[in-house]
Order: structure tokens, then C-alpha cells, then sequence
């Protein structure tokens, strides 16, 4: 009975949310006070149902149901309990029920908050939403619906969840990353509903700038936890593939990244406008494409979906709607605006130009390299693959070029920056970067590409303090009282960049010193690999609650110290029900440096094949990451925004 | 002049559209080979049953499946029911033991039945090489002519078994 309810709370929600994409719109264009403030109730009904949805999925996953299809084939009654409720959405119709679940989230916060947005736009950004929320329901309840059942013969048990699935970084990582995808709708709405009044002025981009921010920093989590998920999951030790379902999550938050800079020239100078609304639209679309490409089956990924050609039609359709048709009104009605407001070219606008010129030249250098294949098929030209050459070759001198004006931005005034608060600060950061990097290089033996890297990071660094320190060292106050003035803002803004710096750290130390050997190693065995020794102690048959593991014992000593540094326990899963072998690799993780040890193919007599990485400072790649996230969250969080909700 | 400039990135997303509209639906699993339209390589294996050595004389004359597929690879498990089936159904199969081992080839055929006419071990791969192989399971459509007219890479199942299955003769 209750699937039916869920599916049932599905379809009355999708009533609600067509309504909600229409009443207000025609109340707008009616001048009805009364439809436009059904707005609000609208949003919230919609959102009550599909949690009703949510929750009962949950617990037909939870109380093991397996007369309902979706749950037979990705629950299993020995399943751990948090694995039978992560399952919600180890699989395509649970998944997207979760995506509908959080854009519905993000409609019901953006009701919430709907008085303090003029009563004529408020309105207008949900339907926008509501357009966006009928979209996904009907996807869901047309091709998708996670509530069929499976009657009257209902299975014993169910085909047990997908082993890579079965894991903590699984639990957190689709959420999360969701919640920045669709976050951006949020954005997205806020330019549609810019076009759709004509109200180009700077003020959508002050309403949608917390949003964004927001948004942005929970992709920016989403992202950092998929790659450390891959880290240690896969068993590959790599923490970044250039896959193209990777490349769909990074696309929309390069394009994130350049919205976020852009929104606030749109703010506060009042350029940019329509380039700005075309951000948001484009940043949306990449999310779409995301989700496009991941459940469409056009492109092989690991993290596809199976394959449905009637669902590729469907979101085909559900993006060549909203993209098509934002792009088309963007068409029309940002022809109509007109930027009066000129800058220099050593404003703070030109740089954050700079900024949005480069991001978006490295956006599309991801989607070319994502899409060329594809395109390469269609027209018949033969199967070709891009693989990460292309990415590291194209992708990382764009980049660094980024990253190297991203130290200057800061420094910046509006309008024209006069020299010497440039000139002085980049000349003394460059000698001071400079000369750290050769000190740090030459101690260490690295290459070329290494000092130019860590002159880059030392520079952002540098320039940051400058920036940082000539804030809080002018006028007459004390430096504290002052630092303690400066906006949140601000502080995200620094913590965001240092978060850059941090993971650049990680990535240019990670692939230019860490050690990887494959050996064959038989208990008793032990293997030295970059000052460290590996000691293959024994090898145990264990029994996990739905596998069989092969368990290997390694100690690790430091040369020449008699204490163990760490003991491993690599092991080689059989998951039972699907029979299927997973590589749970050992991981003993620190600041500077992570072992990672995997066990491979058994060979003949107690050997195995093992593979031993030392990998120094992985971690930072994730450490930036957090430092992003934070900064984001703490922009979102600026006084000013909320100054302006009490209003 | 300046009103069509707008218009851009909507045409450009139209192409787009266009594209994703030719791609779907398309078979992603199919993969061009160098071998298409060519004999088998020339090789020399050991037959996992018979401990004989076996060589191209040695292939059949109809129409016949190369499968390489391996006890470690966890898509043959998923592929070994429907191969089972084929093989109720009278189509020859050779089976390619690929980068595995001996007992444990023989334990998975005893367990779960065997599909295959004759099952031969590629222990080091290099037939698989020869083959151009990127992973298992992948199987190769062999003519009456002894030509290999197709390559699927992937698990065979009762979707695109038509289509593969449109090649031999």
C-alpha cells in the first residue's frame, strides 16, 4: 500500500508544480496580487509531497520490500542498514527521485525567503522553479517511477546494491553533489526571471549571489568527495580520471566559479549584465548536460547508468526546453539592455574579466574534450577517445595563468587601480616567490615544472598577506579590531583562493614524487619502496556481513626505526549475491604523505600481486577543497545579505 | 548586427542538440576492428580440456563466437547464463581463457556449465593482444569464410544479441 501512496504523493506533487509554473506567471502578466501570491503555498505543497515520496522509498528500502522492483534489484536483506538506506539512490529512479528531492529543497528555501524579494520577482523566480520542478517530476514519474512493483510474485531477496556503492564516500557524495547541481537552478531561475521582467539592473545578481555562492560550495564539496572517494575505492590510487562524468560535474563548476566573480561586478558596477545572465543559464545548462550525459547512455563512463533509450529522449527534450528556451528569450531580451557604466583597464572589472575570460576558455576546453568523441561518432567519422593528455596538456597552463592573476584580482580597485598598488606588492611577491621556490626545488631535487608551480603558489600566498595585511594596516585602529571588520566575505574570498593554492600543492607534489611499485609478495615477503619498508605479515580468509574477503596483514616500518609506522589490511572482497570481486585498498593516511597498498591478482602458491603506493601530500588536493568549500559557505553567509532579509 | 550576436549561443546549442539526438539511442558498445574483414591471427594455445595444442587449422568451418572472458572479471559472470543459452541453442563458441588461471577456469566451467566448444588458455594475453583485446568479456563474430565480420566489446544479453547475431552466417 504505501508504494502506492509514494507514487501516488508523486503525481499529485507534479499538479502542484505545473501550477506553480503557471498561476504565478499569468498573475504577472495579469497584474493579479492574489495568483502571484499563491506562489508560496504553491512551492511548499509541492515540496511536502515529493518528501512524502522520499521518505516512503526510504522506508520500503529499509523494512525490505522487495515486492517493489527498484528496491529488489538494489537491496539486499544482509545489506547494513545504512547501505539499505543509502541504496535509495544507488540506482537511476532513486537518484533522480533524490535530485527531485533537493531541487525541491532549494524551491521550498527560496519560498521561504520569498518576502524579501519585491513582490512581482519572488514569484516569477518559483515558477521559473516550477517549470524546472515539472520537468524533473515528469521525467521521473513518465520513464523513471522507483515505486513499480513486483506482483504477485515477489522475490526472496533482492540483487543486493552495486559492492562500489557500498562504501561511506557513497552515502555522502551523490547528495552533496546534487545539492550543488541543482543549487543552480537557483541562479539560473533568478536570470530567467531577470529576462522575463526586464529587470537587468543589479539587483537580481544581489539576490542570487548567496544562492550561488551556496550552491557552489556544495559542488565544490560534492566534487573534493567523489575524488577521494575514487582515491580510495577504486583501488587505482589515482584521485582524478578526466572521466567524462567527472568532467560533467567539474564543467558547471568552472562556469560556477566565473558566475560567482561575474555576479559581483553585475552587483556593484552594473556591467556585464547580460554576459552575467548568461552564466547562470550556461552554468545550469552544464548541470542538465550532467545529468544528460550520465542517464542518457550516449557516452561509457563508470558511473553510467543503465542505458534507456525512450529516458535519452525524454531529458533530451527536458534540456533542448529549458536551455533552448532561456537561450532563445536571452536571445531576445538581452539585446534590449544596454551597459552605460565604462571601467579601466586596470580596474578591479578588468580583472574579474580576465578571470571569467580564462574559466570560461577552460570550461569549454573540458566540454570540447568531453563532447569530441561524441561528436566524432555522430558524423561518422570513426570512435576515438580524448584521454587525460589532452586534459593535462590544454587544461594546466590555462590554469596556472588563472592562478597567477587570481593572486593580483584582490589587489584591485573598482574602476581603475591606480599602479603602485600593484606594482609594489607583485614585484616584491615575485622576487619573494621566486626565490622560496629555487630554495624549496633545489632542497628537494625537483624539476622545472615544480618551480614554476610552487613560484605560483608562493606568489598567491605572498599577495594575499599583502592584501590581507595593507587592509587591516590602514587607518588608525589597531590590526586586530580592524581584521575583525573586514566582511565575511572578504575572508571567504581569501580562504577560497588559499583553498586553490593548497590543492595546486597536492596535485604538482602527488604526480612529481610519489613512488609506486607492483611486486609479487608471498607472506614472510617485505619490499622497501621510498624509505619505507612493507612486511607482508599473513594472509587471513574473513567473512563480511554479504562477502567473503581475502585479507592481507602488512606492517610498515620507517628505514631504520624498529617502530611499525602503520599496519595495512588490504583486502580482496567476493561479494556474494552478485558475485562480483572488489579491491578494498589499505590506506594509512597523514598530512605529508599517504601509503596505500591494494592487493591485486592472486598468483600461483601464497603469492600475490600487490600494488604499494607513496603518495606525498594527496591529501592537500582534499584539504583545498574543504578550504573552497568553506569560502563559499562563508560568502554565502555575509552580513550583508542578511541585513537585507530583515529589512 | 549586434541583435544577432544574441542569438549565438542558442544556435549553438541547437547543433548540440543535434548531435545528442544523432548519438542516441546509437550502439555504444559496438567497437571498430583492424581485424574486421580478416582471417583469425595465427596462434598457438593449449586447450584448457584437452591439454592438446590447438592452432587457426584447428578453428571450425561454420559460422562461430570468439569470447574471451575470464573467472576474474565480474561482467562474465553476468555473461555466462546468456552464453549457456546460445549455446542450447546450437551456436558453436570458442571460449578464450583470457589472463587467468587453470584450476580456477576449470572449477567456474564445472560450477556453472559450459558454453563454449572448446575452451583455450591465453594465460600471458597475447593472443588477446594479437586480437587487439582492450578487456573481457569482448567476443568477435566469425563468418562461414572464416573472416571476422564483427567486434562487441561488453556483455552479451538478449538486447543487442539481435544484432550481433545478424552477423553470423
Amino acid at each position: 500500500m504505501l508504494p502506492e501512496i509514494g507514487q501516488f504523493s508523486l503525481i499529485l506533487s507534479l499538479f502542484f508544480a505545473l501550477s506553480l509554473a503557471l498561476v504565478p506567471l499569468i498573475g504577472y502578466w495579469a497584474r493579479n496580487r492574489l495568483l502571484l501570491e499563491m506562489a508560496q503555498p504553491l512551492t511548499l505543497i509541492m515540496s511536502t509531497l515529493v518528501l512524502v515520496s522520499f521518505v516512503i522509498l526510504s522506508v520500503a528500502f529499509i523494512t525490505d520490500d522487495f515486492s517493489v522492483l527498484y528496491v529488489s534489484q538494489n537491496s539486499n536483506s544482509q545489506l547494513p542498514i545504512w547501505y539499505k538506506f543509502s541504496a535509495v539512490w544507488g540506482g537511476h529512479e532513486g537518484s533522480l527521485l533524490l535530485w527531485v528531492f533537493i531541487l525541491s529543497g532549494w524551491c521550498s528555501a527560496v519560498a521561504l525567503k520569498v518576502r524579501t524579494l519585491p513582490e512581482n520577482v519572488g514569484p516569477v523566480v518559483l515558477a521559473v522553479l516550477g517549470i524546472v520542478s515539472t520537468g524533473f517530476l515528469s521525467f521521473l514519474i513518465f520513464t523513471s517511477s522507483p515505486f513499480v512493483r513486483l506482483l504477485p510474485d515477489i522475490p526472496m531477496d533482492g540483487g543486493d546494491l552495486n559492492p562500489l556503492l557500498q562504501d561511506f564516500g557513497l552515502i555522502v557524495h551523490p547528495p552533496v553533489l546534487y545539492m550543488g547541481y541543482v543549487g543552480f537552478s537557483v541562479a539560473f531561475a533568478f536570470a530567467v526571471t531577470a529576462l522575463i521582467t526586464g529587470n537587468l539592473n543589479a539587483s537580481w545578481a544581489r539576490w542570487a549571489r548567496p544562492w550561488t555562492a551556496c550552491s557552489w560550495a556544495f559542488l565544490t564539496l560534492g566534487i573534493t568527495l567523489g575524488s577521494w572517494w575514487a582515491y580510495y575505492e577504486l583501488g587505482w590510487g589515482g584521485w582524478w580520471f578526466w572521466d567524462p562524468v567527472e568532467n560533467a560535474s567539474f564543467m558547471p563548476w568552472l562556469a560556477g566559479t566565473a558566475l560567482l566573480h561575474s555576479l559581483a561586478v553585475t552587483e556593484k558596477r552594473g556591467v556585464f549584465k547580460s554576459w552575467t545572465v548568461l552564466l547562470a543559464i550556461f552554468t545550469f545548462s552544464l548541470s542538465l548536460l550532467g545529468a544528460f550525459l550520465v542517464r542518457s547512455g550516449v557516452l561509457t563512463s563508470v558511473h553510467s547508468f543503465a542505458a534507456d533509450p525512450t529516458r535519452g529522449i525524454f531529458i533530451l527534450v527536458l534540456l533542448i526546453v529549458l536551455v533552448g528556451g532561456s537561450l532563445l528569450l536571452y536571445a531576445i531580451r538581452a539585446a534590449q539592455v544596454k551597459s552605460s557604466v565604462s571601467f579601466g583597464l586596470t580596474g578591479r572589472e578588468a580583472w574579474l574579466l580576465l578571470n571569467n575570460i580564462l574559466l570560461t576558455v577552460l570550461t569549454l576546453t573540458v566540454l570540447l574534450g568531453t563532447l569530441y568523441p561524441l561528436i566524432f561518432d555522430a558524423l561518422d567519422l570513426g570512435k576515438i577517445s580524448v584521454g587525460a593528455p589532452y586534459f593535462n596538456s590544454v587544461f594546466t597552463p590555462v590554469a596556472l595563468l588563472l592562478i597567477v592573476f587570481m593572486g593580483i584580482g584582490p589587489l584591485s580597485k573598482w574602476h581603475n587601480t591606480p599602479l603602485s598598488v600593484i606594482v609594489g606588492p607583485c614585484l616584491l611577491s615575485m622576487v619573494l616567490s621566486g626565490l622560496l621556490a629555487t630554495v624549496l626545488v633545489l632542497w628537494c631535487g625537483f624539476g622545472l615544472l615544480a618551480w614554476v608551480s610552487f613560484t605560483v603558489v608562493f606568489w598567491v600566498v605572498c599577495l594575499s598577506f599583502f592584501d590581507w595585511f595593507s587592509k587591516v594596516s590602514a587607518g588608525s585602529k589597531g590590526i586586530i579590531p580592524r581584521a575583525r571588520q573586514l566582511p565575511r566575505n572578504y575572508y571567504g574570498m581569501l580562504l577560497a583562493h588559499l583553498g586553490i593554492v593548497v590543492t595546486l600543492v597536492g596535485i604538482v607534489l602527488v604526480s612529481i614524487n610519489s613512488h609506486e611499485a607492483m611486486l609479487r609478495l608471498s607472506p614472510g615477503d617485505s619490499a622497501s619502496i621510498a624509505g619505507y619498508e612493507f612486511h607482508f605479515d599473513r594472509l587471513e580468509q574473513i567473512k563480511g556481513p554479504n562477502y567473503v574477503a581475502d585479507r592481507a596483514q602488512f606492517t610498515v616500518f620507517k628505514a631504520g626505526d624498529p617502530d611499525p609506522v602503520a599496519v595495512l589490511r588490504p583486502e580482496k572482497r567476493m561479494f556474494t549475491t552478485r558475485q562480483q570481486v572488489m579491491t578494498e585498498a589499505a590506506l594509512d593516511a597523514g598530512f605529508t604523505r599517504d601509503l596505500y597498498l591494494s592487493l591485486g591478482e592472486k598468483l600461483d602458491g601464497a603469492a600475490w600481486g600487490v600494488r604499494i603506493y607513496v603518495k606525498s601530500f594527496v591529501r592537500w588536493i582534499w584539504l583545498g577543497g574543504i578550504m573552497m568549500m568553506l569560502g563559499g559557505l562563508l560568502a554565502a553567509l555575509d552580513k550583508r545579505y542578511q541585513r537585507r532579509a530583515e529589512e | 548586427m549586434r541583435k544577432t550576436l544574441f542569438f549565438i549561443p542558442f544556435v549553438f546549442f541547437l547543433v548540440l542538440g543535434a548531435i545528442f539526438y544523432l548519438q542516441l539511442g546509437k550502439n555504444t558498445q559496438y567497437m571498430p576492428s583492424a581485424l574486421v574483414g580478416n582471417k583469425v591471427p595465427d596462434f598457438k594455445l593449449v586447450s584448457l580440456t584437452t591439454d592438446q595444442l590447438v592452432t587457426q587449422n584447428d578453428l571450425p568451418s561454420r559460422p562461430y563466437l570468439i569470447n574471451f572472458w575470464g573467472t576474474w572479471c565480474p561482467a562474465c559472470h553476468l555473461e555466462h547464463p546468456f552464453l549457456i543459452e546460445l549455446a542450447d541453442q546450437g551456436i558453436p563458441i570458442l571460449g578464450i581463457d583470457y589472463k587467468d588461471n587453470k584450476s580456477r577456469a576449470e572449477q567456474w566451467l564445472a560450477q556453472k556449465g559450459n558454453p563454449y566448444e572448446s575452451v583455450l588458455m591465453d594465460e600471458m594475453g597475447h593472443f588477446g593482444v594479437d586480437m587487439g583485446v582492450t578487456g573481457a568479456p569482448e567476443t568477435f563474430v566469425v563468418d562461414g569464410s572464416g573472416l571476422i565480420v564483427y567486434r562487441h566489446q561488453g556483455v552479451i544479453n538478449t538486447e543487442n544479441w539481435p544484432v550481433i547475431k545478424g552477423y553470423l552466417k
